[in-house]
C-alpha cells in the first residue's frame, strides 16, 4: 500500500498544481476559463503528448532520446517531398512514418551494438538527422501543401485538429502496451536490471531496438502534425521538441535512471506545462519567461522525485 | 540410484591474458547436492556462469544427458532444466516480488499478462519455500536479502528443471537469514532437486552437499565425498597449494 501511495503522489501533486494553476489564471484572465481556450491548449499540445508518450518508454528502459526533434523534421521533409511528388496522401504519411521508425531502429540497433551511452548516441544522431533535413531541402521550407493532406493532418474530428485524436488515441493505446502486455514489462525491466532480463532468456535487443524504433514513429506522427499545422516542412521543425519530452516525462513521475514509467503522471506533466505557456501567452509575459519558468519546473520536479527515491530507498 | 545429470569436460576459460579456468571437470548427480569451493578469485562463478549459458567457455565440451554442447546459451540452459541463482540474485529492484518470479516466463491471458494468477502462483512457491513476503506488490529493493533470495530461487523453481545452479546463496547475508536459505536449500533436497551450489563458507556446504569439488586458480584440486572427508582438512589442502604456489 505504501508503494502504490507513492506512486500516485508524482501525478496527484501534478493534478493539484494543474488546478492551482487554472483557478488562478481564471481568475486573473478573462479568456482562459473558455472551452475555445481548452480546444486550445489541447491542439497547440497534442503532438508535445504524443512526443512525451513514447519519451516515457525509452526513460523508462533506461536510455534517453535526444534525437527526436530532428526525426520530426527529417520524417516530416521526407513526406513533404513524397507529397510535392503526387503521391497518394496516405502513402505519403506511410512514408513519413516509415522514416521515422527506421531511424529510431537505427537509434536502437546503434546503442544495442556499440553498448555507448543513449545520451552520446542519439546526441550525434540528432546532429546527423537534422543535417540530413538541411541536405534535402537546402534549409528552405517545403510549403503549400495539398488541402488534401491537411485534411488528414489537421481536420476537424469532434471540434477538435485530428492530432488531439491521434494523441488522445496513441496515450490509450499505450496503457494496455506498457501496463498490461509483456512488451512494457520487458522495456522497463531494461532499465530495472537489463542483465537480469538476458539472464532469463529474454531477446533484449528486440525490446532496445523496439522501444527506440516506437519512439522514432511517435516523433514523425508530431513531426505530421506540426507540418499539417504549419503547411510547411522545414529543417528546423522539432527544435528542442525533446526537451520539452523528457521534462514532462521526469515531472510526471518515472525515474530518470529508468525501471519503471509514469504514464498518467506523463500526460498530467504535458498539461501543466500547456497551462502554463498559454496562461503566459494570454497574461502577455515574454517567451523568455516560458523558458526560464519550465527549466525551474524540472529542477523542482528532479529534486522531490530524488528526495522520494532516497525515501522509498530508506523507508 | 543417482544418475549424471551434467558433465562439464576438460572446460578452460581465459580473460585476456588472464586464465580462469583451466580443464576444469565436473560431474553432477540427480538428487544430490555438489558444491564447489575454494576462495575468491578460483574461478567458481566462472564456472557457473559458463553452465548457465551467461557465458562461453574457450574449449571443453558440456554434456546434459546424451546431447554434447561446445557452449550452452540461456535459452539452452533453461531449455535443459538448468535453473540459475546468480550471487547478485539478478532481481529487477524496481519490480515486485510477482513480476521478479516471473520475469522471462509470464503468464498470459491471450495477449495480456494474467497478473492474478501469477500472484496467486508466486505465493503458492514461496510458501512451497517457506518464504514470508506480507506485501507481494511491494519492490523487492525494499525487501530483506533473505526475502529476496526467497523470491531469485521461486523464480529459478518456478520452471519445471532438473538442476537448481546457485552462486554464494548466502553471501551479504546475517546468521539468521543464512540459516533459513540452508533450510530452503535442504528442503529442495528432500524435494529431489538436484543442486550445483558454490561456496566459501565450507562449514555450511558441509552441512547440505554430498560431494564437494575444491577450486585453486581455475583449476580443480580434489573431488571428494562430503562423507569422507572434513571442512579441516579441505582448508588445509587449499592453504598448502596456496603456500605451495607462493613459495
Amino acid at each position: 500500500m505504501n508503494y502504490l501511495r507513492r506512486e500516485i503522489s508524482a501525478p496527484a501533486l501534478l493534478l493539484c498544481f494543474c488546478l492551482a494553476v487554472s483557478v488562478f489564471l481564471s481568475i486573473e484572465t478573462v479568456s482562459f476559463y473558455s472551452w475555445k481556450n481548452v480546444v486550445n491548449i489541447l491542439e497547440a499540445n497534442s503532438y508535445r503528448m504524443i512526443l512525451a508518450v513514447g519519451m516515457m518508454c525509452v526513460i523508462a528502459s533506461g536510455a534517453i532520446d535526444l534525437s527526436v526533434g530532428s526525426i520530426m523534421s527529417f520524417s516530416a521533409v521526407c513526406m513533404a517531398k513524397a507529397l510535392k511528388a503526387e503521391l497518394p496522401v496516405e502513402l505519403c504519411i506511410l512514408i513519413g512514418i516509415l522514416t521515422g521508425t527506421l531511424m529510431g531502429a537505427v537509434n536502437g540497433s546503434l546503442i544495442y551494438l556499440t553498448r555507448i551511452n543513449a545520451l552520446i548516441i542519439t546526441l550525434a544522431s540528432s546532429y546527423m538527422y537534422r543535417g540530413l533535413s538541411l541536405i534535402v531541402t537546402q534549409g528552405i521550407p517545403i510549403t503549400k501543401l495539398p488541402e488534401s493532406f491537411r485534411a488528414i493532418g489537421c481536420g476537424d474530428i469532434f471540434g477538435m485538429e485530428s492530432g488531439v485524436t491521434a494523441a488522445f488515441v496513441i496515450t490509450a493505446l499505450m496503457v494496455p502496451l506498457f501496463f498490461f502486455m509483456k512488451w512494457g514489462s520487458y522495456v522497463s525491466s531494461l532499465g530495472g536490471n537489463a542483465e537480469a532480463l538476458k539472464r532469463c532468456g529474454v531477446k533484449t535487443w528486440f525490446y532496445r531496438i523496439s522501444v527506440f524504433a516506437m519512439m522514432g514513429a511517435l516523433a514523425s506522427v508530431s513531426g505530421i502534425i506540426v507540418t499539417a499545422r504549419l503547411n510547411s516542412a522545414e529543417a528546423n521543425a522539432g527544435l528542442n521538441m525533446e526537451m520539452d519530452a523528457i521534462c514532462a516525462v521526469i515531472m510526471g513521475g518515472t525515474a530518470l535512471h529508468g525501471g519503471k514509467g509514469n504514464l498518467f503522471g506523463t500526460v498530467i506533466a504535458v498539461f501543466l506545462m500547456g497551462l502554463i505557456r498559454n496562461g503566459l501567452t494570454i497574461m502577455s509575459v515574454s517567451s523568455y519567461y516560458q523558458q526560464f519558468i519550465t527549466g525551474a519546473m524540472l529542477l523542482m520536479a528532479v529534486v522531490i522525485a530524488e528526495f522520494r527515491e532516497r525515501k522509498a530507498r530508506i523507508g | 540410484m543417482a544418475e549424471k545429470l551434467i558433465s562439464a569436460e576438460h572446460i578452460y576459460k581465459s580473460f585476456q591474458h588472464i586464465k580462469a579456468l583451466r580443464d576444469v571437470s565436473i560431474d553432477v548427480e540427480s538428487d544430490r547436492i555438489t558444491a564447489i569451493v575454494g576462495d575468491n578469485g578460483s574461478g567458481k562463478s566462472t564456472f557457473i556462469k559458463i553452465l548457465s549459458g551467461s557465458l562461453r567457455p574457450d574449449s571443453g565440451e558440456i554434456r546434459i544427458g546424451d546431447k554434447k554442447h561446445s557452449f550452452l546459451t540461456v535459452s539452452d540452459a533453461i531449455a535443459a532444466g538448468i535453473r540459475t541463482v546468480y550471487q547478485d540474485l539478478s532481481l529487477d529492484n524496481c519490480k515486485d516480488s510477482v513480476e521478479n518470479i516471473f520475469l522471462g516466463d509470464e503468464m498470459m491471458r491471450g495477449i495480456f499478462l494474467d497478473r492474478k494468477a501469477m500472484r496467486e502462483e508466486a505465493a503458492r512457491l514461496l510458501e512451497e519455500i517457506r518464504v514470508s513476503i506480507p506485501d507481494l506488490s511491494e519492490p523487492v529493493r525494499n525487501l530483506s536479502g533473505g526475502q529476496r533470495q526467497g523470491v531469485a530461487i521461486a523464480r529459478a523453481l518456478r520452471r519445471p528443471g532438473k538442476l537448481l545452479l546457485l552462486d554464494e546463496p548466502t553471501a551479504a547475508m546475517g546468521i539468521q537469514e543464512s540459516r533459513r536459505t540452508v533450510n530452503m536449500l535442504k528442503l529442495l533436497k528432500e524435494k529431489s532437486m538436484a543442486q550445483l551450489i558454490i561456496s566459501h563458507n565450507l562449514n555450511q556446504v558441509f552441512e547440505i552437499a554430498d560431494h564437494i569439488y575444491v577450486m585453486r586458480a581455475g583449476e580443480i584440486l580434489a573431488s571428494v565425498a562430503a562423507s569422507e572427508t572434513s571442512p579441516e582438512e579441505l582448508r588445509e589442502l587449499i592453504l598448502r597449494r596456496e603456500d605451495e604456489r607462493l613459495n
